[in-house]
C-alpha cells in the first residue's frame, strides 16, 4: 500500500467532520472518496495531507510498493521530510500567482521543492506537454479558465514527482470537456503506478474509479470497487411506467418501502426495498428490472446501512 | 405550440472589442420548460445569461424575456426574474428570517406586504422552526430550498437557475429536482446552467454553445442520436488496460476508447460486426485476454458535448 490512514478523527468544536476513518491506496490504484458536501471529504484530505493535526488516529506513507499487512509502524509519518517529498496535494482552491505566468508559477513551485535548473526545465516541458498547456506557458494565471487553471495547478503538484497524489474536488468548476481530459491524465497517471486519491461530490464519477469510499458524516458507509457495490446492493431498481407520472413519484417518495425515486426519461427510476410487498403494484403500470447505478446504491445506504450484502470471503 | 414563448431570442449578438463572445443565436423557449443551457468555460454561457437577465445590453440582434425587451426595457426584465446558485445567494451570517427579508426588501417589497411574503416563503421551506438558526448552520439541501424560496419571492415568471445543486447530496438534490418540476407545472419557466451533465438530464430540452455559436438545441434524447449514434460497450478484463487497448487497437469500427476505473468504454460505429457484448466477448477472449466481461452502456450528454466541442474546433480542445 501506498497511503495508509487508520482510525482517524477529527472535530471542529461539537461537530465531529471525521468519524474514526480508515483507509487505503495502493500503488496504481485510483481510489474515489464520494459524498456530498460536508461529508467530511476536505477534512480527510488535509489530515492525510499533513495539513490538520487528527484528534486520533495515524497516517503513514509507503513510496515503494509493499506487501498487504505492513504494520501500522512501518512506513513515513506524515509531516516528515520524507513523508512530504512523496506527497502531492491540490487543495480546491488552489492558490497559483495570478499575475504570474504559468511558466512563472511553475518555476516558483520547482524552486520551492528544490529542484535544479535543469530538473526544472525538463519537467517543466514534460508537464506543460501533457497538460497541454505549452502554448499557454506565457499567458497569466488570473487569465486562465477554470480547466486551464485546475491543469496548471495540477501541473505544479506533480513538479517533485510525487508517488501519491491528493486531490480535492479536481473536477469542481471544471467544464465537461477539460473534466474528461483531467480524468484521462489520471488514468494516465496510475498506469504508471501511482496513487491517486481523489474526492468528490458527483456520484457519477464513482464509476471512473478503481475502487471507492463512499463518505457520510464523516464515516465510510461502504467501501470497494464500484462494480462490486453495484452487484452487492440488495434492492431490486426498476423502472415504472405510468401516466401520471408526477403524482406517483411524490406519493413513491413518501413510501417507506421505496429507497428512492426519481423521473428518468417518461418512466420513474425507483429503488424498492427488498423483502416487502411490492409497493408499484397498486398503479398498475408497467414495471421493467433495470441495473442498479452508483446513486442509487448511496441513496439505498442512507435508508438502509446494510444495503450491500457482505464481500464474499476471497 | 400556441402559447407564445417566453423567452423569444434572434440573433443575439455580444461583442467586447474584436472578440465576439455571443454570436447570432437564436432560440425560443416556452412557458413552463425546463431550458437547460451548456458550454464549456468561456463559450458564452454567461454573456447570455446576463443580457437575458438585462445586466448587459447586447451589441445587435433582439431578445424579449415574459415579454419585454431586453435592450429597451431592462428594468422590467429584471423584475419578472429570479436568479439563484448554490453558492453564492445568501448570506451565511443571517437567519434564514433575515436573509428573505432583505431580498424581499431588494426586491422593492415594504411593511406589511414584505412581513407576509416572507413568512409565507419560510412556511414554503419548511423553515418556520429554524427562523433563527443561522444560515451557514443549516444541512445543503435547506440551504438549497431557501435559497430557491429567496430566489422566488417577487413570483418571477422567469427562473435562472446556475448549478444550482453542486455539491448537495443525491437525496436532497432529487428533492429539489421535483419542487422544480412542480413549478414548471404551475407554469414557472426555469433556465439552467450547469456543467454536470447528469443535472441536464432533468432539462426537457438543451441548448450547447460553443465558441459563442448555440451548435445544437434537441430533447437528451434527441441529443444522443443525432451527435453520438452508434453502440457503447463497457468492457473489462483481468488481464489490464494496456493487453485490452492493444486487443481493441486493430477492432474495426471502433470511434472512441475512454478509461473508466478498471474498464474501457467504448463506442461503436452503428452495424460495426463486434458492436454486440457476446460477439466482443468472443473475440477478446480468442485474443488471449483473461476473464473477458462486456457490458452494454449508454450513450451520456457528456458524449454528446465532446463530440460537438471537438467537430468544432478540429485543432484543440477548448481547455
Amino acid at each position: 500500500m501506498s497511503i495508509v490512514a487508520q482510525g482517524l478523527r477529527r472535530s471542529f468544536g461539537r461537530e465531529v467532520a471525521v468519524d474514526g476513518l480508515s483507509l487505503q491506496v495502493g500503488h496504481g490504484e485510483l481510489y474515489g472518496l464520494v459524498g456530498p458536501d460536508g461529508a467530511g471529504k476536505t477534512t480527510t484530505l488535509r489530515m492525510m495531507a499533513g495539513l490538520l493535526t487528527p484528534d486520533a488516529g495515524t497516517v503513514r506513507v509507503h513510496p515503494e510498493a509493499t506487501t498487504a499487512g505492513t504494520a501500522a509502524s512501518e512506513g513515513l509519518a506524515i509531516g516528515t521530510d520524507a513523508a512530504r517529498a512523496a506527497l502531492g496535494y491540490m487543495p480546491q482552491h488552489y492558490s497559483l500567482y495570478g499575475d504570474l505566468s504559468v511558466d512563472e508559477n511553475l518555476t516558483f513551485f520547482g524552486r520551492l521543492f528544490g529542484l535544479s535548473k535543469a530538473e526544472r526545465t525538463t519537467r517543466m516541458d514534460r508537464l506543460l506537454h501533457i497538460t497541454r498547456l505549452t502554448r499557454f506557458r506565457d499567458r497569466r494565471a488570473e487569465a486562465l479558465s477554470g480547466g486551464m487553471y485546475k491543469k496548471l495547478a495540477l501541473a505544479c503538484a506533480l513538479l517533485h514527482q510525487p508517488k501519491v497524489l491528493l486531490l480535492d474536488e479536481p473536477s469542481n468548476g471544471v467544464d465537461p470537456v477539460s473534466r474528461r481530459e483531467l480524468w484521462d491524465l489520471l488514468h494516465d497517471f496510475v498506469e504508471g503506478g501511482m496513487a491517486v486519491l481523489l474526492c468528490t461530490p458527483y456520484m457519477d464519477e464513482a464509476a471512473r474509479c478503481h475502487r471507492v469510499g463512499l463518505l457520510h458524516h464523516g464515516r465510510l458507509l461502504a467501501e470497494g470497487p464500484p462494480g462490486d457495490l453495484v452487484a452487492r446492493f440488495r434492492h431490486p431498481t426498476v423502472r415504472l411506467f405510468v401516466d401520471n407520472r408526477d403524482t406517483v413519484e411524490a406519493t413513491l417518495a413518501a413510501d417507506p418501502a421505496v429507497l428512492a425515486v426519481s423521473p428518468e426519461g417518461p418512466a420513474l427510476r425507483v429503488v424498492v426495498r427488498a423483502g416487502v410487498p411490492s409497493p408499484l403494484a397498486r398503479f398498475g403500470g408497467r414495471v421493467e428490472s433495470v441495473a442498479a447505478e452508483f446513486e442509487d446504491v448511496f441513496l439505498g445506504l442512507l435508508r438502509d446501512p446494510d444495503a450491500i450484502a457482505p464481500a464474499r470471503a476471497a | 405550440m400556441s402559447t407564445p414563448p417566453v423567452i423569444e431570442v434572434r440573433g443575439l449578438t455580444r461583442r467586447f472589442g474584436h472578440f465576439t463572445a455571443v454570436d447570432a443565436v437564436d432560440f425560443d423557449v416556452q412557458p413552463g420548460e425546463i431550458f437547460g443551457y451548456l458550454g464549456a468555460n468561456g463559450a458564452g454561457k454567461s454573456t447570455t445569461i446576463r443580457m437575458l437577465c438585462g445586466l448587459l445590453a447586447p451589441s445587435s440582434g433582439t431578445a424579449r424575456v415574459a415579454g419585454h425587451d431586453i435592450a429597451t426595457d431592462p428594468q422590467a426584465v429584471k423584475r419578472s426574474i429570479g436568479y439563484m446558485s448554490q453558492k453564492f445567494s445568501l448570506y451565511l451570517d443571517l437567519t434564514p428570517a433575515e436573509n428573505l427579508s432583505f431580498f424581499a426588501g431588494a426586491y422593492g417589497m415594504r411593511g406589511a406586504e414584505r412581513r407576509k411574503r416572507v413568512e409565507a416563503a419560510l412556511e414554503e421551506a419548511e423553515l418556520v422552526d429554524r427562523r433563527t438558526t443561522l444560515t451557514r448552520d443549516l444541512p445543503g439541501g435547506v440551504r438549497q430550498r431557501l435559497a430557491l424560496v429567496s430566489a422566488r419571492l417577487h413570483r418571477p415568471a422567469v427562473l435562472f437557475l446556475d448549478e444550482p445543486t453542486a455539491g448537495v447530496a443525491p437525496d436532497a438534490r432529487r428533492a429539489f429536482w421535483r419542487d422544480i418540476r412542480a413549478l414548471a407545472r404551475a407554469g414557472t419557466t426555469l433556465f439552467v446552467t450547469t456543467h454536470h451533465l447528469d443535472e441536464a438530464e432533468y432539462c426537457a430540452r438543451v441548448g450547447l454553445m460553443v465558441d459563442g455559436r448555440l451548435v445544437a438545441l434537441d430533447t437528451p434524447p434527441g441529443l444522443k442520436r443525432t451527435h453520438v449514434p452508434g453502440t457503447f460497450l463497457a468492457v473489462e478484463t483481468a488481464s489490464g488496460l494496456p493487453a485490452l487497448r492493444s486487443a481493441l487497437s486493430d477492432v474495426a469500427g471502433i470511434l472512441g476508447v475512454q478509461p473508466f476505473g478498471r474498464r474501457l468504454r467504448v463506442r461503436f460505429a452503428l452495424g460495426a460486426p463486434l458492436a454486440d457484448p457476446a460477439a466482443l466477448v468472443a473475440h477478446l477472449g480468442g485474443r488471449g485476454l483473461a476473464n473477458p466481461s462486456v457490458e452494454a452502456s449508454d450513450a451520456t450528454l457528456e458524449d454528446v458535448f465532446l463530440e460537438l466541442v471537438r467537430r468544432s474546433e478540429p485543432k484543440e480542445g477548448a481547455a
